[in-house]
Protein backbone atom coordinates (compact mmCIF):
# COMPACT_ATOMS: atom_id res chain seq x y z
CA UNK A 1 0.00 0.00 0.00
CA UNK A 2 3.09 2.22 0.70
CA UNK A 3 6.02 2.06 -0.36
CA UNK A 4 8.97 4.14 -0.57
CA UNK A 5 12.41 3.63 -2.78
CA UNK A 6 15.49 5.44 -2.67
CA UNK A 7 14.11 8.46 -0.99
CA UNK A 8 16.16 11.27 -0.40
CA UNK A 9 15.47 14.67 1.47
CA UNK A 10 18.10 17.42 1.74
CA UNK A 11 17.11 20.92 2.94
CA UNK A 12 18.89 24.13 1.01
CA UNK A 13 18.72 27.16 3.30
CA UNK A 14 19.18 30.19 0.95
CA UNK A 15 18.84 32.77 3.46
CA UNK A 16 21.60 31.56 5.46
CA UNK A 17 24.52 30.94 3.42
CA UNK A 18 22.70 28.49 1.48
CA UNK A 19 23.26 25.77 3.58
CA UNK A 20 22.48 22.44 2.76
CA UNK A 21 21.43 19.46 5.04
CA UNK A 22 21.29 16.16 4.15
CA UNK A 23 18.27 14.50 6.43
CA UNK A 24 17.46 11.54 4.64
CA UNK A 25 19.25 9.08 1.97
CA UNK A 26 18.02 6.03 0.55
CA UNK A 27 14.76 5.51 2.26
CA UNK A 28 13.04 2.02 1.04
CA UNK A 29 10.07 1.16 2.94
CA UNK A 30 6.96 -1.01 2.64
CA UNK A 31 3.87 -1.27 4.27
CA UNK A 32 1.43 -3.85 3.68
CA UNK A 33 -3.09 -3.46 4.04
CA UNK A 34 -3.21 -4.52 7.60
CA UNK A 35 -0.02 -3.68 8.74
CA UNK A 36 1.54 -1.61 11.37
CA UNK A 37 4.79 0.12 10.73
CA UNK A 38 6.76 2.24 13.77
CA UNK A 39 9.32 4.56 12.99
CA UNK A 40 12.14 4.40 15.80
CA UNK A 41 15.37 6.93 16.10
CA UNK A 42 16.84 9.15 18.29
CA UNK A 43 15.04 12.78 18.30
CA UNK A 44 16.25 14.52 15.08
CA UNK A 45 16.57 11.30 13.30
CA UNK A 46 14.20 12.19 10.66
CA UNK A 47 10.75 10.37 11.62
CA UNK A 48 8.76 13.11 10.94
CA UNK A 49 10.39 14.46 7.95
CA UNK A 50 9.81 11.29 6.94
CA UNK A 51 6.32 11.02 7.57
CA UNK A 52 5.84 14.58 5.95
CA UNK A 53 7.55 13.28 2.95
CA UNK A 54 4.65 10.58 2.32
CA UNK A 55 2.32 13.24 3.36
CA UNK A 56 3.23 15.08 0.47
CA UNK A 57 4.21 17.89 3.25
CA UNK A 58 7.78 18.28 2.11
CA UNK A 59 9.34 17.35 -1.32
CA UNK A 60 11.23 14.68 -1.70
CA UNK A 61 14.54 15.41 -3.90
CA UNK A 62 14.86 11.73 -5.40
CA UNK A 63 13.10 8.53 -5.38
CA UNK A 64 9.76 7.22 -5.65
CA UNK A 65 6.92 7.39 -2.87
CA UNK A 66 3.37 5.29 -4.15
CA UNK A 67 0.52 5.30 -2.18
CA UNK A 68 -1.43 3.20 -3.79
CA UNK A 69 -0.94 3.38 -7.84
CA UNK A 70 0.27 7.83 -6.78
CA UNK A 71 3.78 8.24 -6.69
CA UNK A 72 3.52 11.48 -4.64
CA UNK A 73 7.38 12.65 -5.42
CA UNK A 74 5.61 13.04 -9.11
CA UNK A 75 2.16 13.79 -8.78
CA UNK A 76 -0.03 17.29 -9.32
CA UNK A 77 -1.51 18.89 -6.57
CA UNK A 78 -4.79 18.14 -7.31
CA UNK A 79 -3.95 14.17 -7.31
CA UNK A 80 -2.25 14.66 -4.04
CA UNK A 81 -5.50 16.51 -2.70
CA UNK A 82 -7.78 13.59 -3.87
CA UNK A 83 -4.76 11.17 -2.55
CA UNK A 84 -5.62 13.10 0.62
CA UNK A 85 -9.25 12.98 1.00
CA UNK A 86 -9.68 9.35 -0.15
CA UNK A 87 -6.85 7.25 1.00
CA UNK A 88 -3.93 8.97 2.98
CA UNK A 89 -5.01 9.94 6.63
CA UNK A 90 -2.70 11.77 8.95
CA UNK A 91 -2.92 12.42 12.45
CA UNK A 92 -0.30 15.43 13.31
CA UNK A 93 0.65 16.29 16.77
CA UNK A 94 -1.10 19.57 16.67
CA UNK A 95 -4.55 20.45 15.60
CA UNK A 96 -4.99 23.18 12.63
CA UNK A 97 -8.64 24.16 12.44
CA UNK A 98 -10.21 27.02 10.81
CA UNK A 99 -11.60 29.05 13.75
CA UNK A 100 -15.44 29.53 14.80
CA UNK A 101 -16.10 25.58 13.60
CA UNK A 102 -17.70 23.72 16.19
CA UNK A 103 -16.24 20.41 17.12
CA UNK A 104 -19.21 18.30 16.01
CA UNK A 105 -18.19 19.75 12.32
CA UNK A 106 -14.21 19.71 12.58
CA UNK A 107 -14.42 15.68 13.61
CA UNK A 108 -17.27 15.44 10.57
CA UNK A 109 -15.42 16.97 7.62
CA UNK A 110 -13.39 14.42 6.79
CA UNK A 111 -16.58 12.62 5.83
CA UNK A 112 -18.74 14.86 4.36
CA UNK A 113 -14.84 15.56 2.26
CA UNK A 114 -15.77 12.19 0.44
CA UNK A 115 -19.80 12.49 0.09
CA UNK A 116 -20.73 11.20 2.93
CA UNK A 117 -24.40 12.84 4.00
CA UNK A 118 -24.82 14.99 6.93
CA UNK A 119 -26.45 13.10 9.02
CA UNK A 120 -24.27 9.56 8.77
CA UNK A 121 -21.09 11.71 9.08
CA UNK A 122 -22.48 13.56 12.11
CA UNK A 123 -23.50 10.54 13.53
CA UNK A 124 -19.74 8.33 13.49
CA UNK A 125 -18.43 12.29 14.74
CA UNK A 126 -20.65 11.75 17.93
CA UNK A 127 -19.59 7.98 18.17
CA UNK A 128 -15.94 9.16 18.18
CA UNK A 129 -15.80 11.97 20.53
CA UNK A 130 -18.22 9.92 23.07
CA UNK A 131 -15.61 7.37 22.48
CA UNK A 132 -12.40 9.62 23.25
CA UNK A 133 -14.40 11.17 25.91
CA UNK A 134 -15.10 14.60 25.12
CA UNK A 135 -17.77 15.75 27.18
CA UNK A 136 -21.32 15.96 25.19
CA UNK A 137 -21.17 20.30 26.40
CA UNK A 138 -17.77 20.91 23.93
CA UNK A 139 -19.09 19.62 20.91
CA UNK A 140 -20.65 22.82 19.74
CA UNK A 141 -17.95 24.59 20.82
CA UNK A 142 -14.56 25.25 18.43
CA UNK A 143 -11.38 23.56 19.87
CA UNK A 144 -9.32 26.09 19.67
CA UNK A 145 -10.18 26.64 23.42
CA UNK A 146 -10.02 23.10 24.40
CA UNK A 147 -7.06 21.62 26.47
CA UNK A 148 -3.70 20.09 24.61
CA UNK A 149 -5.06 16.34 25.41
CA UNK A 150 -8.68 17.39 24.73
CA UNK A 151 -7.24 18.93 21.41
CA UNK A 152 -4.81 15.58 20.78
CA UNK A 153 -8.00 13.61 21.04
CA UNK A 154 -10.48 16.06 18.58
CA UNK A 155 -7.70 15.64 16.16
CA UNK A 156 -7.55 11.72 16.48
CA UNK A 157 -11.63 11.31 16.14
CA UNK A 158 -10.82 13.21 13.25
CA UNK A 159 -8.07 11.43 11.74
CA UNK A 160 -10.34 8.10 12.14
CA UNK A 161 -13.77 9.76 10.89
CA UNK A 162 -13.00 8.24 7.50
CA UNK A 163 -12.15 4.71 7.09
CA UNK A 164 -8.82 5.70 4.87
CA UNK A 165 -6.59 2.71 3.54
CA UNK A 166 -3.69 4.42 4.82
CA UNK A 167 -2.82 6.40 8.07
CA UNK A 168 0.28 7.95 9.37
CA UNK A 169 0.34 8.79 13.24
CA UNK A 170 2.66 11.11 14.57
CA UNK A 171 2.50 10.28 18.61
CA UNK A 172 -1.43 9.52 18.45
CA UNK A 173 -1.21 8.17 22.25
CA UNK A 174 1.35 11.14 23.60
CA UNK A 175 -0.32 13.71 26.07
CA UNK A 176 -2.96 11.21 26.69
CA UNK A 177 -4.60 9.53 30.15
CA UNK A 178 -4.71 5.31 30.36
CA UNK A 179 -8.58 4.93 29.42
CA UNK A 180 -8.15 7.50 26.17
CA UNK A 181 -4.75 5.71 25.58
CA UNK A 182 -6.69 2.36 25.46
CA UNK A 183 -9.14 3.69 23.14
CA UNK A 184 -7.09 5.15 20.83
CA UNK A 185 -4.98 2.02 20.73
CA UNK A 186 -8.42 -0.24 20.07
CA UNK A 187 -8.72 2.79 17.23
CA UNK A 188 -5.35 1.68 15.80
CA UNK A 189 -6.20 -2.18 16.18
CA UNK A 190 -9.45 -1.78 14.27
CA UNK A 191 -8.19 -0.03 11.24
CA UNK A 192 -5.61 -2.29 11.31
CA UNK A 193 -7.92 -5.54 10.84
CA UNK A 194 -10.24 -3.59 8.44
CA UNK A 195 -6.51 -4.08 6.18
CA UNK A 196 -5.55 -0.35 6.71
CA UNK A 197 -1.80 0.47 6.20
CA UNK A 198 -0.31 2.34 9.45
CA UNK A 199 2.53 4.19 10.07
CA UNK A 200 3.21 5.69 13.48
CA UNK A 201 5.78 7.53 15.24
CA UNK A 202 5.16 6.05 19.30
CA UNK A 203 7.79 7.50 21.94
CA UNK A 204 5.37 5.11 24.08
CA UNK A 205 7.30 1.69 24.28
CA UNK A 206 4.16 -0.39 25.53
CA UNK A 207 1.72 1.16 23.17
CA UNK A 208 4.12 0.37 20.00
CA UNK A 209 4.95 -3.17 21.21
CA UNK A 210 1.13 -3.49 20.90
CA UNK A 211 0.27 -2.28 17.96
CA UNK A 212 3.25 -2.25 15.41
CA UNK A 213 4.37 -5.50 13.72
CA UNK A 214 7.68 -4.18 12.72
CA UNK A 215 9.46 -1.49 13.52
CA UNK A 216 12.15 0.24 11.32
CA UNK A 217 14.96 2.15 12.56
CA UNK A 218 14.70 5.85 10.52
CA UNK A 219 18.85 6.35 11.74
CA UNK A 220 19.55 4.28 9.37
CA UNK A 221 18.54 6.34 6.80
CA UNK A 222 19.96 9.36 8.62
CA UNK A 223 23.28 10.11 6.49
CA UNK A 224 26.20 11.00 9.26
CA UNK A 225 23.85 9.30 12.18
CA UNK A 226 24.42 5.69 10.38
CA UNK A 227 26.57 3.03 12.39
CA UNK B 1 -10.86 16.49 -17.24
CA UNK B 2 -10.05 19.91 -18.93
CA UNK B 3 -9.13 22.42 -17.21
CA UNK B 4 -11.39 25.48 -16.36
CA UNK B 5 -8.91 27.40 -16.90
CA UNK B 6 -5.70 27.03 -18.99
CA UNK B 7 -3.02 29.84 -19.20
CA UNK B 8 0.19 29.55 -21.32
CA UNK B 9 2.45 31.94 -21.04
CA UNK B 10 0.97 35.21 -20.43
CA UNK B 11 3.19 38.47 -20.31
CA UNK B 12 2.29 41.73 -19.33
CA UNK B 13 5.24 44.77 -19.73
CA UNK B 14 4.63 48.47 -19.29
CA UNK B 15 7.17 49.96 -21.49
CA UNK B 16 10.71 48.21 -20.11
CA UNK B 17 9.05 47.67 -17.24
CA UNK B 18 8.02 43.63 -16.77
CA UNK B 19 4.39 43.38 -14.90
CA UNK B 20 4.40 39.77 -15.53
CA UNK B 21 6.49 37.54 -17.49
CA UNK B 22 5.36 34.37 -19.20
CA UNK B 23 2.95 32.73 -16.42
CA UNK B 24 1.28 29.44 -17.33
CA UNK B 25 -0.82 27.04 -15.08
CA UNK B 26 -3.82 24.96 -15.37
CA UNK B 27 -6.73 25.31 -12.82
CA UNK B 28 -9.15 23.09 -12.59
CA UNK B 29 -13.00 22.64 -11.29
CA UNK B 30 -13.09 23.18 -7.80
CA UNK B 31 -9.34 24.37 -7.08
CA UNK B 32 -8.69 26.97 -4.88
CA UNK B 33 -5.16 28.72 -6.35
CA UNK B 34 -3.49 31.37 -4.48
CA UNK B 35 -0.34 33.81 -5.75
CA UNK B 36 1.39 35.09 -3.25
CA UNK B 37 4.28 37.61 -3.10
CA UNK B 38 5.28 41.66 -1.95
CA UNK B 39 3.72 44.38 -3.14
CA UNK B 40 4.83 45.00 -7.15
CA UNK B 41 6.04 41.55 -7.20
CA UNK B 42 3.20 41.48 -10.44
CA UNK B 43 0.59 39.24 -8.66
CA UNK B 44 -2.17 41.95 -9.41
CA UNK B 45 -1.16 42.48 -12.85
CA UNK B 46 -1.32 38.64 -13.47
CA UNK B 47 -4.78 38.35 -12.42
CA UNK B 48 -6.29 41.74 -13.80
CA UNK B 49 -4.58 39.91 -17.23
CA UNK B 50 -6.52 36.59 -16.68
CA UNK B 51 -10.11 38.54 -15.50
CA UNK B 52 -9.71 40.32 -18.76
CA UNK B 53 -9.49 43.50 -17.03
CA UNK B 54 -5.94 44.31 -19.02
CA UNK B 55 -4.52 43.18 -22.26
CA UNK B 56 -1.96 40.63 -21.74
CA UNK B 57 1.50 41.72 -24.40
CA UNK B 58 1.45 37.65 -25.05
CA UNK B 59 -0.24 34.34 -24.17
CA UNK B 60 -3.33 33.03 -23.83
CA UNK B 61 -5.97 32.53 -21.41
CA UNK B 62 -8.33 29.67 -22.31
CA UNK B 63 -11.66 29.44 -20.55
CA UNK B 64 -13.77 26.55 -20.74
CA UNK B 65 -17.03 27.95 -21.06
CA UNK B 66 -20.48 26.39 -20.98
CA UNK B 67 -22.08 27.15 -24.48
CA UNK B 68 -18.63 26.61 -26.64
CA UNK B 69 -15.90 24.39 -24.56
CA UNK B 70 -12.39 26.27 -24.12
CA UNK B 71 -12.19 29.55 -25.64
CA UNK B 72 -9.13 31.80 -25.62
CA UNK B 73 -10.27 34.98 -23.87
CA UNK B 74 -7.28 37.34 -24.79
CA UNK B 75 -9.18 37.11 -28.52
CA UNK B 76 -12.75 36.78 -27.56
CA UNK B 77 -14.32 40.11 -28.60
CA UNK B 78 -15.39 42.56 -26.10
CA UNK B 79 -19.08 41.78 -25.42
CA UNK B 80 -18.12 37.53 -25.19
CA UNK B 81 -15.70 38.57 -22.68
CA UNK B 82 -17.86 41.32 -21.24
CA UNK B 83 -20.76 38.49 -20.78
CA UNK B 84 -18.19 36.48 -19.24
CA UNK B 85 -17.65 38.85 -16.62
CA UNK B 86 -21.30 39.20 -16.05
CA UNK B 87 -22.00 35.38 -15.71
CA UNK B 88 -19.49 32.79 -15.20
CA UNK B 89 -16.31 34.64 -13.35
CA UNK B 90 -16.61 36.93 -10.63
CA UNK B 91 -14.18 39.82 -9.37
CA UNK B 92 -13.98 40.49 -5.76
CA UNK B 93 -11.77 43.62 -5.36
CA UNK B 94 -9.92 44.75 -2.08
CA UNK B 95 -11.68 47.74 -1.93
CA UNK B 96 -15.54 46.97 -1.94
CA UNK B 97 -15.69 50.58 -3.43
CA UNK B 98 -14.59 49.61 -6.61
CA UNK B 99 -16.65 46.63 -6.84
CA UNK B 100 -19.67 48.17 -5.94
CA UNK B 101 -22.29 50.98 -6.85
CA UNK B 102 -22.23 52.77 -3.74
CA UNK B 103 -24.89 55.35 -4.55
CA UNK B 104 -27.86 52.19 -4.85
CA UNK B 105 -28.89 50.56 -1.76
CA UNK B 106 -27.43 46.77 -0.75
CA UNK B 107 -30.27 44.93 -2.42
CA UNK B 108 -30.22 47.06 -5.65
CA UNK B 109 -26.16 46.51 -5.69
CA UNK B 110 -27.11 42.22 -5.65
CA UNK B 111 -30.27 42.79 -7.56
CA UNK B 112 -28.24 44.49 -10.74
CA UNK B 113 -26.27 41.93 -11.25
CA UNK B 114 -29.12 39.56 -11.83
CA UNK B 115 -30.53 41.93 -14.29
CA UNK B 116 -27.66 42.07 -16.03
CA UNK B 117 -28.36 38.18 -16.75
CA UNK B 118 -32.26 38.89 -17.62
CA UNK B 119 -33.72 38.53 -14.42
CA UNK B 120 -36.76 41.06 -14.46
CA UNK B 121 -39.61 40.23 -11.95
CA UNK B 122 -39.21 42.24 -9.35
CA UNK B 123 -40.38 39.65 -6.63
CA UNK B 124 -37.95 37.07 -7.56
CA UNK B 125 -34.71 39.30 -7.60
CA UNK B 126 -36.00 41.11 -4.20
CA UNK B 127 -36.36 37.28 -3.02
CA UNK B 128 -32.79 36.38 -4.00
CA UNK B 129 -31.58 39.94 -2.84
CA UNK B 130 -32.76 38.79 0.47
CA UNK B 131 -31.67 35.23 0.38
CA UNK B 132 -27.40 36.18 -0.65
CA UNK B 133 -27.79 38.82 2.05
CA UNK B 134 -28.64 36.44 4.82
CA UNK B 135 -25.57 33.77 3.41
CA UNK B 136 -22.80 36.62 3.88
CA UNK B 137 -24.32 37.71 7.17
CA UNK B 138 -26.37 41.26 6.44
CA UNK B 139 -29.51 42.05 8.39
CA UNK B 140 -32.40 41.71 5.84
CA UNK B 141 -33.21 45.03 7.76
CA UNK B 142 -30.52 46.93 6.08
CA UNK B 143 -31.23 45.47 2.73
CA UNK B 144 -32.64 49.46 1.46
CA UNK B 145 -29.54 50.79 2.61
CA UNK B 146 -26.87 52.12 1.01
CA UNK B 147 -23.44 50.85 1.01
CA UNK B 148 -21.88 53.95 2.29
CA UNK B 149 -24.02 53.28 5.84
CA UNK B 150 -22.06 50.07 5.84
CA UNK B 151 -18.67 49.25 7.93
CA UNK B 152 -15.89 48.07 5.81
CA UNK B 153 -16.65 44.32 6.78
CA UNK B 154 -20.07 44.54 5.63
CA UNK B 155 -19.30 46.01 2.17
CA UNK B 156 -16.47 43.46 1.55
CA UNK B 157 -19.37 41.07 2.24
CA UNK B 158 -21.98 42.71 0.53
CA UNK B 159 -19.35 42.61 -2.65
CA UNK B 160 -19.09 38.81 -2.01
CA UNK B 161 -22.79 38.83 -2.55
CA UNK B 162 -23.36 40.65 -5.49
CA UNK B 163 -21.02 38.48 -7.44
CA UNK B 164 -21.70 35.22 -5.91
CA UNK B 165 -25.47 35.76 -6.97
CA UNK B 166 -25.38 34.52 -10.15
CA UNK B 167 -23.62 31.94 -9.75
CA UNK B 168 -20.00 32.06 -11.58
CA UNK B 169 -17.76 29.06 -11.69
CA UNK B 170 -14.65 31.07 -11.44
CA UNK B 171 -14.38 34.06 -8.91
CA UNK B 172 -11.16 36.12 -9.11
CA UNK B 173 -9.92 37.75 -5.75
CA UNK B 174 -7.56 40.58 -5.36
CA UNK B 175 -6.79 40.87 -1.16
CA UNK B 176 -9.96 40.05 -0.18
CA UNK B 177 -9.26 40.66 3.61
CA UNK B 178 -6.91 43.33 2.84
CA UNK B 179 -7.10 46.23 5.38
CA UNK B 180 -10.32 44.50 7.66
CA UNK B 181 -9.79 43.26 11.22
CA UNK B 182 -8.68 39.78 12.33
CA UNK B 183 -11.92 39.42 13.77
CA UNK B 184 -13.53 40.14 10.78
CA UNK B 185 -11.24 38.38 8.25
CA UNK B 186 -11.91 35.02 10.20
CA UNK B 187 -16.11 35.69 9.58
CA UNK B 188 -15.07 36.75 5.75
CA UNK B 189 -12.07 33.52 5.43
CA UNK B 190 -14.76 31.30 6.84
CA UNK B 191 -17.85 32.29 4.80
CA UNK B 192 -15.46 32.08 1.73
CA UNK B 193 -14.35 28.90 2.55
CA UNK B 194 -18.00 27.52 3.33
CA UNK B 195 -19.12 29.31 -0.18
CA UNK B 196 -16.27 27.49 -1.77
CA UNK B 197 -16.85 24.60 -0.78
CA UNK B 198 -20.85 24.50 -0.79
CA UNK B 199 -20.85 25.53 -4.49
CA UNK B 200 -17.92 23.93 -5.58
CA UNK B 201 -16.28 27.16 -7.27
CA UNK B 202 -13.05 27.87 -8.52
CA UNK B 203 -11.07 30.56 -7.30
CA UNK B 204 -8.02 32.28 -7.85
CA UNK B 205 -6.89 34.38 -4.46
CA UNK B 206 -4.29 37.14 -4.61
CA UNK B 207 -2.84 37.76 -1.78
CA UNK B 208 0.15 38.94 0.66
CA UNK B 209 -1.14 37.29 3.47
CA UNK B 210 0.19 33.75 4.13
CA UNK B 211 -2.05 32.82 6.58
CA UNK B 212 -5.03 33.54 4.11
CA UNK B 213 -3.57 30.75 1.42
CA UNK B 214 -3.29 28.64 4.03
CA UNK B 215 -6.77 28.55 5.29
CA UNK B 216 -8.65 28.56 1.45
CA UNK B 217 -6.35 27.42 -1.61
CA UNK B 218 -5.78 24.37 -2.44
CA UNK B 219 -2.47 25.53 -4.40
CA UNK B 220 0.42 28.24 -4.42
CA UNK B 221 2.17 30.65 -6.65
CA UNK B 222 4.80 32.67 -5.62
CA UNK B 223 5.82 35.16 -7.56
CA UNK B 224 8.77 37.84 -7.82
CA UNK B 225 9.52 40.69 -10.19
CA UNK B 226 7.36 39.40 -12.62
CA UNK B 227 7.94 35.83 -12.57
CA UNK B 228 6.68 32.96 -10.85
CA UNK B 229 9.70 31.25 -8.75
CA UNK B 230 7.95 28.35 -7.33
CA UNK B 231 4.39 26.70 -7.22
CA UNK B 232 2.91 23.92 -5.36
CA UNK B 233 0.71 22.14 -2.80
CA UNK B 234 0.00 25.04 -0.39
CA UNK B 235 1.21 23.72 2.67
CA UNK B 236 3.99 22.19 1.08
CA UNK B 237 5.51 25.25 -0.44
CA UNK B 238 4.27 26.88 3.24
CA UNK B 239 6.23 24.22 5.33
CA UNK B 240 9.07 22.94 2.88
CA UNK B 241 9.68 26.40 0.57
CA UNK B 242 12.54 25.61 -2.23
CA UNK B 243 13.09 29.12 -3.62
CA UNK B 244 15.81 31.29 -1.52
CA UNK B 245 12.48 34.29 -2.14
CA UNK B 246 9.67 32.10 -0.96
CA UNK B 247 12.03 30.87 2.45
CA UNK B 248 12.29 34.73 3.39
CA UNK B 249 8.88 34.68 2.72
CA UNK B 250 7.59 32.02 4.78
CA UNK B 251 10.58 33.14 7.57
CA UNK B 252 9.75 36.67 7.86
CA UNK B 253 5.91 36.01 9.03
CA UNK B 254 5.55 37.48 12.47
CA UNK B 255 4.88 34.44 14.92
CA UNK B 256 1.60 35.59 16.76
Amino acid sequence: MIQLTDVSKTFTLHNQGSAVIEVLRDVDLTVAPGECVALTGASGAGKSTLMRMIYGNYLAQAGQIRIGDLDIVQAEPREIIRLRREVLGYVSQFLRVVPRVPTLDVVAEPLRAVGTPAEAAEARARTLLQQLNIPHRLWSLSPTTFSGGEQQRVNIARGFAHTYPALLLDEPTASLDAANREVVLGLIETAKARGAAIIGIFHDEAARARVCDREIDVTRFTPGLAA
Amino acid sequence: MTPLLSVQGVTKRYGAHIGCADVSFDLYPGEVMGIVGESGSGKSTLLNCLAGHQPPDGGQVVFDTRADGPRDTVRMSEPERRMLGRTDWAFVHQHARDGLRMGVSAGGNVGERLMAVGARYYGDIRHKATDWLARVEIDESRIDDRPTTFSGGMQQRLQIARNLVTGPRLVFMDEPTGGLDVSVQARLLDLLRGLVRDMGLSAIIVTHDLAVVRLLADRLMVMKSGHVVESGLTDQVLDDPQHAYSQLLVSSVLQV
